[in-house]
């Protein structure tokens, strides 16, 4: 029983990330812009929130921290694809190395390291079976990871906001025509989607007490394959999040064992999201207008 | 016409360069500022340490040589139409490659043999890892940036799965040194270049480079490449096969990016090393879109930011080396979102003054 637990904590503490970054992401793409982003986003907010929490001692400055910078960086998308219309593939791959730059840079600045910051005010306790599951309960923002997904969800499919949000990414002309302020509602969705990957990133550094370089390692590129492994719906993309997480898990466990090698572990999102793209589950097809510059 | 014709293709083809200096120089200097530098100091530096010395400039060429590679593949791609951001992936499958033939190949082989067949192997393992997306798209019409991305982590795993359990030298993470298949290093005929990495690979790519102008624009190959890129549909109504194009353009641009990495393996190291690739693979794409998917317009811009990636390096006594990390990201972003609105403008005043 216990080490079910441990299982179930250790694939939630793992998919948080996934799962703030996995809703934001949903929306912006729903709205009709590409989320190659989210590894620059998350990594923006991890940085602020370190930023926040070393100067004030408070973890909940970090988080506000964090949602600026991961909003901050969600606008600089926002400014270069809609506003002028920049390929939002290459703006993408932009954002992702002014993060990690930008990162080193005022890491280098403020704490005077290549490596990491000093340990920071955080949520996380570090451990493992039930102390591990206890700090898990205490930390708010696993709480506000678990409710992330279903919120987006409801948001994007019960709300005139979400209505919006779909008709801009599917036929933006024929939105525009019903007089839906179709670059505002994208602003809006890309906003969003820098605000909650940007809580990725702060879980993470929160979690670890620290910010250290490159600290999201690909996390941002994950979820877009949980995006494209749930076909842009957001339960389904939440469920390929604790998917991966689990598989994670299941090998962290398993290390012990001569079994699978963790490389291979490690492929399974980017596999399976290359099997879905291919048609070859259910047929996947992203919103219409996805990548599009003009609208 | 024609005047007009000349000069409208040598202002298109000097504002991206244009753009990304002036906008990288702004927030240079204000990055330098917030270290407490003098910019001018720093500049000055950054271009004594590139290519004011011969060990400077060697370092210059030898990073060039990459980005020219990965460049190449990039914009070879893009005139298909086709957006290839594996080249990190494929630029490590050809070194790994490369490395291994030099690995299997008997002590002593002649250069002229052991040499053709390492780059082979490069051109082979890149254009392998490159046919994945292409065939993709065009039997099951996966978008090609979400297979190359997904496919960069697959084969940088598989790669380090290979060289953690079968290949490496202990307590290192690179695989054992080359028994034949090297190239010369540059310092070997010009003696100044001593301890530059810079190798005879950069003339290979500058082959490459030619050789991509010329299938581009002067082969029929190149015409379909170019066709299915500016309009698929119009191109397979010409008799163009679109998809086979999109295959081949993808297995090419593969090649031409595990060619960059025979810089390293056959050129430097003598051995395939984890994370040699080091981003030069995502680099390609701010090289490609600078030099505005034209070959020669990509070997300056190699030049470029190969001159910034060395001038970090050269300035960190001054201002910290990550300072141009920040510059390559402002660079792809200001060339991206900034040439189509200064392009607009000119137009916009071309057109008022024309009335």
């Amino acid at each position: 029983m216990s080490e079910i637990i441990a299982f179930v904590a250790q694939t939630i503490r793992i998919a948080i990330p996934y799962l703030f970054a996995a809703s934001g992401g949903v929306i912006a793409e729903r709205a009709g812009v590409v989320s190659l982003t989210l590894e620059g986003f998350m990594l923006t907010g991890a940085f602020a929130a370190t930023l926040g929490s070393y100067y004030s001692g408070s973890p909940w400055i970090g988080v506000l921290c964090g949602i600026g910078g991961g909003l901050l960086f969600g606008l600089i998308h926002a400014v270069a694809s809609i506003r002028y219309r920049a390929d939002q593939i290459v703006t993408g791959i932009a954002i992702n190395l002014l993060a990690v730059g930008l990162t080193r840079f005022f890491l280098l600045m403020a704490f005077d390291s290549s490596s990491n910051s000093p340990r920071v005010a955080g949520f996380g306790v570090t451990g493992d079976g039930g102390a591990l599951t206890g700090a898990l309960l205490r930390n708010p923002l696993v709480w506000l990871g678990l409710l992330g997904i279903p919120v987006v969800a409801w948001l994007v499919h019960y709300t005139p906001f979400g209505l919006r949000v779909r008709a801009v990414g599917e036929h933006p002309a024929a939105a525009e025509t019903l007089g839906v302020p179709v670059r505002r509602v994208r602003y809006f969705a890309v906003a969003l989607s820098g605000i909650l990957a940007g809580l990725g990133g702060v879980y993470l550094a929160l979690d670890q007490h620290q910010f250290t370089d490159s600290m999201t390692a690909g996390r941002g590129f994950i979820a877009l394959a949980a995006i494209i492994f749930g076909r842009w719906e957001p339960v389904r993309a939440g469920i390929a999040c604790l998917l991966f997480a689990a598989a994670e898990t299941l090998q962290i466990q398993l290390q012990g064992m001569q079994g699978i090698p963790s490389q291979f572990v490690q492929m399974i999102p980017y596999v399976l999201t290359i099997v879905a793209v291919g048609g070859f589950v259910a047929r996947s097809t992203p919103p219409a207008a996805l990548g599009k510059v003009d609208a | 016409m024609t005047t007009i014709g000349a000069r409208q293709r040598v202002e298109e083809a000097l504002l991206p360069p244009l753009v990304a200096l002036l906008v990288a120089l702004v927030v240079g200097d204000i990055l330098i500022l917030l270290v407490g530098q003098s910019p001018g100091a720093v500049y000055r530096l950054m271009l004594s340490g590139t290519w004011g010395n011969w060990y400077g400039f060697g370092q210059v060429l030898y990073k060039a040589t990459t980005l020219l590679c990965t460049g190449l593949a990039v914009a070879l791609a893009l005139r298909a139409g086709l957006f290839n951001i594996g080249g990190e992936g494929q630029l490590a499958a050809g070194g790994f490659a490369a490395a291994v033939m030099g690995l299997v190949l008997p002590a002593g082989t002649p250069g002229i043999v052991a040499i053709p067949l390492c780059i082979g192997a490069a051109l082979a393992a890149g254009g392998l890892v490159g046919a994945v997306p292409g065939v993709m798209k065009a039997r099951f019409g996966a978008h090609e940036v979400i297979v190359t991305i997904m496919l960069n982590f697959i084969v940088l795993a598989l790669l380090n799965w290979i060289v953690a359990s079968h290949l490496h030298v202990p307590e290192t993470l690179h695989t054992p040194a080359m028994r034949a298949g090297t190239l010369s290093r540059l310092m070997d005929w010009i003696s100044p270049f001593h301890g530059s990495a810079a190798n005879t690979s950069l003339l290979i790519a500058i082959a490459a480079a030619v050789v991509v102008g010329w299938m581009l624009f002067r082969t029929r190959a190149g015409y379909e490449l170019r066709a299915a890129g500016l309009q698929p549909d119009a191109a397979e109504y010409g008799g163009v096969r679109v998809g086979r194009v999109w295959i081949k353009a993808f297995v090419i641009s593969g090649a031409l990016a595990g060619l960059g990495g025979i810089n390293y393996t056959l050129g430097y190291k003598h051995y395939y090393e984890e994370g040699f690739s080091g981003g030069a693979g995502f680099l390609g794409i701010a090289v490609a879109l600078v030099g505005r998917n034209h070959p020669l317009g990509v070997v300056i811009a190699a030049f470029l930011f190969a001159t910034l990636s060395q001038g970090g390096l050269a300035i960190h006594a001054l201002v910290p080396k990550q300072m141009v990390e920040v510059l390559q990201g402002v660079v792809i972003l200001a060339v991206a979102a900034a040439v189509p609105e200064v392009r607009r403008l000119v137009q916009g005043v071309r057109a008022g003054a024309a009335r």
